[in-house]
């Protein structure tokens, strides 16, 4: 389990929109540009790591009750896709790394994979 | 309770809105979470289908107080052989489709995972109809 703040902190990341109590725990991890692949979890409170920016990426957590997304290698959420996160109550981090090193930092920090 | 929205094929910027609707519609009458997601999770599958194959469609939710029946009807291609489609990794989505997350066969087997029943008609060159019931208990 690792809070919002040790990801700002450890990856260099910015709290884009959503929740901003930086307290909040989160328990699992998943990374994928494959929107199809993320449908097929079950795990709760779990961070979605991704490079696929777009309103899809936002209605697929919406809808996968997913409540944290990170966008990583620069990938930056335009205005609709943080409306649409806000209204849909998901939580956006945005990082320069990559989503290798980002997944390398996020499993030592203990963030508990999904498989 | 009956209830209806539109979907339009091509538009990926609108893709999702109705499954969107519809959990909102499920969480006001308080149903089980776990059954929502398995619900939206199903039907918004489904309405991306409709986005990225058809021409235009229809989402038609009917509660019970037992079941909850969603019809998705659409005017499009219509699915040549259903068995294939049923099959992992087996898609004939355009670039522009993968290009969004989506296009990678996966899409109907999650919707049978997440349904009690499915059951698909189709003719070609005129339209598919998905029907999704999921039982309440």
């Amino acid at each position: 389990m690792v809070k919002v703040s040790q990801i700002l902190d450890e990856l260099n990341a910015k709290l884009v929109c959503g929740n901003t109590d930086l307290n909040q725990d989160i328990n699992f991890g998943f990374a994928s540009d494959l929107m199809s692949d993320v449908l097929t979890i079950d795990s709760d409170n779990l961070l979605l790591v991704t490079g696929l920016n777009n309103l899809q990426t936002i209605r697929t957590s919406e809808m996968s009750d997913i409540p944290y997304i990170l966008f990583v290698r620069d990938k930056k959420a335009s205005e609709e896709m943080k409306s649409l996160a806000e209204e849909s109550g998901i939580t956006l981090i945005e990082c320069g790394y990559s989503m290798f090193r980002a997944c390398s930092i996020l499993c030592k920090m203990g963030l508990e994979p999904v498989y | 309770m009956d209830f209806k929205f539109d979907i339009e094929g091509g538009n990926f910027s609108k893709a999702g809105s109705a499954s969107s609707d519809v959990k909102k519609v499920l969480k006001k009458l308080n149903v089980d979470p776990k059954l929502i997601k398995r619900i939206v999770v199903s039907i918004y599958e489904a309405e991306v289908n409709v986005v990225a194959h058809a021409y235009e469609g229809e989402m038609n939710v009917s509660i019970f107080p037992e079941k909850i029946v969603v019809r998705i009807v659409d005017k499009g291609p219509g699915i040549p052989d259903i068995d294939l489609a049923m099959q992992k990794g087996y898609s004939t989505a355009s670039p522009a489709v993968r290009e969004m997350g989506f296009g990678a066969g996966m899409g109907l087997p999650n919707i049978k995972k997440n349904t009690n029943e499915l059951n698909i008609k189709s003719e070609v060159g005129v339209g598919t109809e998905v029907e999704l019931i999921n039982y309440l208990n």
